[in-house]
């Protein structure tokens, strides 16, 4: 288990001191993967560098199974380190060692013998699925490839826990789904504990059971995806969530209302909401945007409607949409 | 200009090359690495603390510490290699009992370049993207496995070709040092070139330097791609 607990950090510049990291306190259960989102510049890079002690704690401290990283020596730490280790958006790898020896490297580290270190690098490259390119460099291979090698690397030394620091960011969509497929699939295998930093929403949906929504340094929202995903009630979560809302482009004119409807798991995809909402009860809606998709027959995600009329209009539409089971209607005031 | 190649300035050269030029070139080639590998074995560890020292980052280093070494490091940089040879006639003596031939010369060039090779060490370390050292350090890494298994290995390519360029400009610093008693090719070319007037034995000596420094450049070049595990052309 990971504690977290009223940590800090200051950063000392010469234009003033920069809180990176206000008070944060978090705990991660063994064999959790946990996502902490956050917008760049949120603190989340720093975040993760105190879970290892790459940067240490201004304040406050982290637990690691009851072990409190900031009290344990030079030496202690390097030997805690080989049990929390970490992947990179730039891969990091070493360019001039080629892939088997790119992954012996922790074992080097830790004085694993050669012939042990090559044994078990071997049998990691088999596990990501680069038996094949041993021999080759890093040069040589697609940034998944690499990004696949940097995992094998990371669990040479038998870690307990996994910290993802922006390990998709730099891949494609498609490249970023196998590598977190592969991440999810060594945590069912070894019973890790994941730590997945990250900007981008789909990661966070993709892999995490819970998740922490860092903003301006604090842990503006914590909880299981699914709960703060549908219901966020930060401001900052809303703001990942429904990014739409709050773009410029999409302002409100002075008669025209928005209505943000929440799917969350309404039995609609068979009938036509907007249609059935102006026959009914005569309201015309227009989409503004919309990102929706079907699980098993059921809606889950959100769309904007806007609607033109006085606040009576906007009203009786909302009352109108959130009868439906399962669905959330409220009006957002872009600028308000 | 005619008469440096009459037939017997011709006889003569080639009397002199004969005799002369064997063991210049040996020497030369002698001093020049000799010197260099001295140089390396100063300079090496001064560019990593240079580097692995700064902001405390590697090594735990006192900023004054490396004050001092950086301004020793521009002190004997800027002394032109002439003076520093007369001025470290001391030590030399002390190391090689004279001061005077091929052996004593290895020591004021060993001098000149350890600054010179500590700068260009430098300046491919910190080539290195700090997030390697970053990974290696969230592996547990020592500071000495982070400098001997992550920063000389990665910087390889690097090195080697500032390396060539220190051992040319070695190469050319021993010519320089024929002048003081100095053996190798800059002392024939002074000798006979500047001395006697022998501009033809002078013109050979130059060559000879210019072939050397060719075959060290292209040496250099060609093991710094060779062993450079980043090719161009992705696979």
């Amino acid at each position: 288990m990971i504690e977290i607990k009223n940590l800090s950090k200051t950063f000392t510049t010469k234009s003033g001191d920069v809180e990176a990291l206000k008070n944060i306190s978090l705990t991660i259960p063994d064999g959790e993967i946990y996502g902490i989102i956050g917008m760049s510049g949120a603190g989340k890079s720093t975040l993760v560098r105190c879970i290892n002690m790459l940067e240490r704690p201004t304040e406050g401290s982290v637990l690691i199974d009851g072990v409190n990283l900031s009290e344990l020596s030079e030496a202690q730490l390097r030997q805690e380190r080989q049990k929390i280790t970490m992947i990179f958006q730039d891969f990091n790898l070493l360019m001039q060692r080629n892939c088997l020896k790119n992954v012996c490297f922790p074992l080097e580290l830790a004085g694993v013998k050669k012939s042990k270190a090559v044994a078990r690098a071997t049998e990691l490259l088999e596990i990501v699925g680069l038996a094949d390119k041993a021999k080759n460099y890093p040069a040589q291979l697609s940034g998944g490839q690499q990004q696949r090698v940097a995992i094998a690397r990371a669990l040479a030394t038998h870690p307990k826990i996994l910290l993802c620091d922006e390990a998709t960011s730099a891949l494609d969509p498609q490249t970023t789904h196998s590598i977190l497929s592969l991440i999810r699939d060594v945590r069912d295998r070894l019973g890790l504990t994941v730590i997945v930093i990250t900007h981008q929403m789909s990661v966070v949906e993709e892999i995490c059971g819970r998740v922490a929504i860092l903003n301006g340094g604090e842990v503006a929202e914590e909880g299981p995806v699914n709960e703060v995903f549908s219901a966020p009630k930060s401001e900052a979560a809303k703001r990942l969530v429904y990014p739409d809302s709050y773009s410029e482009t999409l302002a409100p004119t002075p008669s025209e209302h928005f209505i943000r409807v929440v799917y969350n798991g309404a039995e609609v995809s068979k009938t036509p909401l907007i249609a059935q909402m102006a026959m009914d009860k005569n309201i015309p809606a227009s989409i503004r945007s919309a990102s929706t998709r079907s699980i098993g027959g059921k809606a889950y995600g959100n769309m904007l409607l806007s609607v033109t009329g006085d606040e009576a209009l906007a009203s009786e539409a909302i009352s109108y949409l959130s009868e439906i089971p399962d669905i959330i209607a409220e009006e957002v005031r872009p600028n308000a | 200009m005619l008469e440096f190649f009459s037939s017997e300035e011709v006889q003569k050269t080639i009397e002199i090359f004969v005799n002369e030029f064997p063991m210049a070139i040996w020497e030369t080639v002698y001093v020049t690495v000799i010197s260099t590998f001295f140089a390396v074995v100063i300079g090496l560890p001064l560019g990593v603390i240079l580097v692995a020292g700064d902001k405390g980052k590697i090594l735990k280093i006192p900023s004054g510490v490396l004050h001092v070494l950086n301004v020793i490091i521009n002190l004997l940089r800027s002394v032109p290699f002439l003076i520093l040879m007369i001025m470290v006639f001391p030590l030399t003596r002390l190391i090689v009992g004279t001061v005077v031939g091929t052996v004593a010369s290895i020591v004021p060039l060993v001098i000149a370049a350890f600054p010179f090779i500590a700068r260009l060490v430098e300046t491919s370390l910190r080539e290195l993207d700090p997030n390697i050292v970053e990974m290696a350090q969230s592996m547990g890494a020592k500071p000495i496995q982070i400098i001997v298994k992550v920063m000389i290995p990665e910087s390889i390519p690097s090195l080697l070709s500032n390396l060539t360029t220190a051992m040319t400009t070695i190469l050319g610093y021993s010519a320089m040092s024929g002048i003081i008693g100095g053996g190798g090719l800059g002392k024939i070319a002074i000798n006979y070139g500047y001395y006697r007037y022998r501009y033809l034995v002078m013109l050979l000596a130059v060559i000879f330097l210019i072939l050397l420094v060719q075959i060290i450049q292209t040496v250099g070049t060609h093991l710094s791609t060779r062993l450079d595990r980043r090719p161009r052309d992705r696979a």
